[in-house]
């Protein structure tokens, strides 16, 4: 699919710097051009496509869904909601008390905000394009089988009384958001993709820069000696290392690309996305907002063991998937 | 005309604040513009994705932001 920028990042080495392919250099800058150029057209498309079918599920419409689902069904299709509903961490707080005001269990709305930032375009995308479909798909079952089993063992803990008086006794409104046209999607969907880049194209290069040094310099068994898949502890690192970073997620696209080529595994790489995204600092600052410390403490114990069995699950069949 | 934009704060609502005023200048309308930043007065309109432009305490738009122009179409209903 991208065998013409291949070339053309090629002719740029080869006759604009007059530098070797095989030359150190030159893979480096190769593989910058490349990756800079197709992680951008990707993610476009994949960030548009998405956008556009994620405008036909405002949580106001997702709440009312779940309203009516309970028990483990309840939390499968909370998962499945948590794919396709839009929301930025800045909404999350609102979304919260609204679904405990439209009555959804608690099991339920944290099925929701687990795997509704695990299963994201982001990671979606470097699986997509590095390893086939196969990959992908698996993923975002796993990040699904993960909000469930989570929002299941929260939802059985009875953490009900955990959460901040206050939002039982909110005055929510109910509305009906009017049904978009087809120029409203489109026009959300152009937006979300212009943000998106707008916000992380410094990232990416930033990123992309790391993984070209990383590319070209670092020895061929360097990393998969220390990070590899036989190194137990490196999911358990990958996962500690992501709980800070936050909006360097998408950057972490292209390092976790050249880590995974120099041998690091799958499942730590994936790990690693995972643990940006899902457990990210300023997601559980807001969180707090709304939820006492007790049940913060449990959403990430619960959603950074699903994270690391999803890491080892990885490392062990991930071969068996490309 | 009491226009009010819903939101935290956050770097979507400042845009919708911008481009709504945008839009009453291309009016040429003169309007009372609100923040309206904390959260139990969000909830009350049951706006559950913010930012959301709100005019005369009727919600018109939630979850995104629209562009000057589409805002423009939007108040021109309330002139």
């Amino acid at each position: 699919m991208f065998n013409w920028l291949d070339y053309l990042a090629k002719l740029l080495v080869t006759q604009v710097f007059g530098l070797e392919m095989e030359s150190k250099l030159g893979s480096s800058i190769h593989f910058f051009v490349y990756d800079t150029i197709k992680i951008v057209i990707l993610l476009s498309i994949m960030i548009f496509v998405i956008s556009y079918i994620r405008s036909y599920f405002p949580p106001e419409k997702t709440k009312r869904i779940l309203a009516k689902f309970k028990g483990i069904k309840g939390n499968i299709m909370a998962s499945l909601l948590g794919i396709v509903t839009p929301f930025c961490s800045c909404s999350s707080v609102p979304i919260f008390i609204g679904f405990v005001e439209a009555g959804v269990p608690l099991g339920l709305t944290f099925s929701f905000l687990i795997t509704s930032p695990i299963v994201n375009e982001a990671a979606f995308i470097i699986l997509l394009g590095l390893f086939g479909w196969k990959l992908a798909v698996v993923y975002v079952i796993t990040g699904v089988i993960v909000g469930v089993l989570g929002g299941l063992i929260i939802g059985k803990m009875k953490m009900e009384k955990h959460v901040e008086e206050y939002v039982y006794k909110m005055d929510v409104a109910q509305i009906d958001p009017d049904e978009l046209t087809i120029n409203e999607r489109i026009s959300f969907s152009l937006q979300n993709v212009k943000d998106i880049v707008k916000r992380i194209w410094l990232f990416l290069i930033i990123g992309i820069g790391i993984g070209a040094a990383i590319h070209g310099w670092v020895p061929e068994d360097f990393l998969a000696q220390y990070a590899g898949e036989n190194n137990p502890f490196a999911v358990i690192l990958a996962v500690a290392c992501g709980i800070p970073l936050y909006s360097n997620a998408m950057g972490t696209i292209p390092i976790a690309q050249a880590l995974i080529g120099k041998g690091v595994g799958t499942g730590t790489a994936l790990a690693f996305m995972m643990a940006v995204t899902a457990l990210s600092a300023p997601e559980l600052i807001l969180l707090r907002k709304v939820i006492k410390p007790k049940l913060i403490v449990w959403f990430v114990i619960v959603t950074g063991i699903g994270i690391l069995l999803t890491g080892y699950l990885f490392n062990f069949i991930g071969h068996l998937l490309m | 005309m009491l226009i009010k934009i819903l939101g935290g704060g956050c770097k979507n609502c400042q845009n919708l604040h911008k481009n709504t005023l945008e839009a009453l200048e291309t009016l040429g309308v003169e309007a009372e513009v609100v923040k309206v930043e904390e959260i139990n007065d969000i909830m009350a309109y049951g706006v559950m994705k913010t930012p959301a432009l709100v005019i005369d305490e009727e919600v018109k738009v939630m979850g995104r932001v629209p562009k000057a122009k589409e805002i423009t179409k939007i108040l021109k209903e309330y002139i």
